[in-house]
């Protein structure tokens, strides 16, 4: 799989780690209590289609992506930089 | 009698058209007591049900054929040698249902207890194990640790003074080994047919039906099937059919690849595992030398996976046995895994009444089959837990009593 990363154009995804669901990046506030972050933790929406995860790029410029990616035939629809999703409050 | 000697004889004179299908294939009845989810486990949990628990008004719906889920992409090993007290000793129960299933359903299920080796390869490691086999003895199962020249007396081939990865001895199970895994849902398929339980293939569930908390049927392709109590035992699917019920889990699907290579003479005895790296291998009854070894690592429902995982298997298998590198690899295939957040299984009911879950099995989904198959039947019969079954729950992680074998924490991928 080619991950099109946005600074460094096509890269091989073997030069990521693979965290997990993108949803991952909206931690829950502490006020929320534990049964919010118990579902932040362990429960996951694990879709057979159209996924948003994060990968690290640990082999290169260690920047965090939120990728795009079909579960069911593994194309890879887009790439972004973690830190604008987060920061577009997504 | 369906099989004997002399019917063999007289098949032979006739060409072998006397031979009839093992289960037979109903219309799906328009209400049943109970409707299991999935032919794997679920047909395990289907013969339990009946013949155990002597409940009747069976069905298992399978959306596509007996056989052709993960029961047909596993490497068929069969163990019970797991540390931790809510694992070992229900794998156990296993392993024990496996030693009387022939008998059992009367079929056979070519299960061969050629014993696995868990490699050593460091003094961290002989530790490790010996607390592991420890444990094993403690639930009942068998264990021993060997030094590498009792190794090397078993598996002369291996490279034991690989420079980095030295063997230093193994934990071994004799009880261990692998068996035929068609055929032990072809067993469970026609005891339960025999039993009265509907096999239904080619039926998936598209929805539940659910009226005021409690389930009361469930959509599929071949139209409403009424049920009193609905058992879920999809493994790699349970995400999507539980997502049908409202419910999230704690679980992500990957893909998990296995590989098969040309038919050998008999070089490898039992199940051997490499301690240093993720690969197992084993020799099936044909020839073909059977392994695997880690999941690719991310979200999947693809069947297939990826070229850099097979890379990483056939490293391991070079680094542990160079001798491989000369068998040519015959074929590959990929399995859809419920890789839990703790490494470990449920079999639970869930917050709807009547509606029960089977699922997050990770790797090894395939040696639990009976004790699966027999602690769901449990559940579904008699409404409480099976006492080797009883940590499973869904709601351990909400409680903090999560059964991390490999100590990862929610990561499902490096489980």
């Amino acid at each position: 799989m080619l991950i099109p990363h946005p600074l460094l154009g096509l890269r091989d995804a073997q030069e990521f780690t693979y965290l997990g669901d993108a949803s991952l990046l909206n931690r829950p506030d502490p006020a929320e209590g534990e049964a919010a972050f118990c579902d932040y933790v362990f429960l996951r929406d694990n879709p057979a289609g159209v996924h948003r995860e994060l990968w690290y790029h640990e082999q290169g410029d260690r920047s965090w992506l939120v990728v795009t990616r079909d579960t069911v035939t593994h194309e890879i629809l887009g790439a972004e930089l973690a830190r604008d999703v987060k920061g577009a409050g997504a | 009698m369906r099989y004997s000697g002399l019917r063999l004889f007289a098949e032979a004179l006739r060409g072998h058209r006397g031979w009839k299908p093992l289960w037979r294939d109903p219309e799906p009845q328009k209400e049943y007591d109970f409707v299991i989810v999935g032919g794997g486990h679920g047909m395990a949990t289907a013969y339990y049900l009946a013949k155990t628990f002597g409940k009747a008004r069976i069905a298992v719906l399978d959306k596509g054929w007996i056989g052709g889920g993960n029961i047909g992409r596993n490497t068929t090993i069969i163990r019970s040698n797991y540390l931790l007290p809510g694992n070992e000793p229900f794998y156990e129960l296993s392993m024990k249902l496996w030693e009387g299933l022939e008998q059992e359903f009367n079929f056979n299920a070519m299960v061969s207890q050629r014993g696995i080796i868990n490699l050593i390869h460091t003094d961290g490691q002989r530790d490790t194990y010996r607390r592991r086999g420890n444990a094993m003895l403690l639930a009942g199962a068998d264990a021993q640790l060997l030094t590498a020249d009792e190794v090397r007396e078993r598996a002369p081939f291996l490279n034991f003074d690989n420079p980095r990865f030295p063997i230093k001895g193994g934990l071994m199970q004799e009880r261990a080994g692998t068996a035929r895994h068609d055929a032990v849902v072809w067993g469970y398929a026609r005891g339960a047919d025999m039993a009265g339980v509907d096999i239904i293939q080619n039926c998936e569930v598209t929805g539940f039906e659910v009226e005021n908390g409690r389930v009361t049927g469930v959509e599929t392709t071949r139209g409403r099937i009424g049920a009193k109590t609905v058992g879920v035992a999809v493994a790699g699917n349970s995400g999507r059919v539980m997502a049908m019920a409202g419910m999230r889990l704690p679980i992500e699907s990957h893909v998990l690849q296995a590989f098969v290579s040309e038919g050998l003479k008999p070089t490898i005895p039992g199940v051997i595992t490499f301690g240093a790296g993720h690969f197992y291998i084993s020799q099936s009854d044909k020839g073909g030398l059977v392994f695997g070894g880690d999941i690719d690592g991310y979200n999947s429902y693809a069947q297939r996976g990826n070229l850099p995982t097979v890379e990483d298997v056939a490293e391991g298998g070079m680094a542990l046995m160079p001798m491989i590198g000369r068998a040519r690899l015959l074929r590959s295939w990929g399995g859809i895994m419920d890789m839990s957040m703790d490494g470990s299984p449920i079999i639970d009911a869930t917050g709807i009444e009547g509606l029960y879950l089977n699922a997050g099995w990770c790797y090894g989904g395939f040696k639990a089959t009976p004790a699966s198959g027999y602690c769901f039947a449990h559940l579904l019969a008699t409404g409480r837990p099976h006492e080797k079954a009883k940590a499973m729950r869904l709601d351990r992680f909400a409680r903090g009593y999560v059964i991390d074998e490999r100590g990862a924490g929610a990561q499902p991928n490096l489980h």
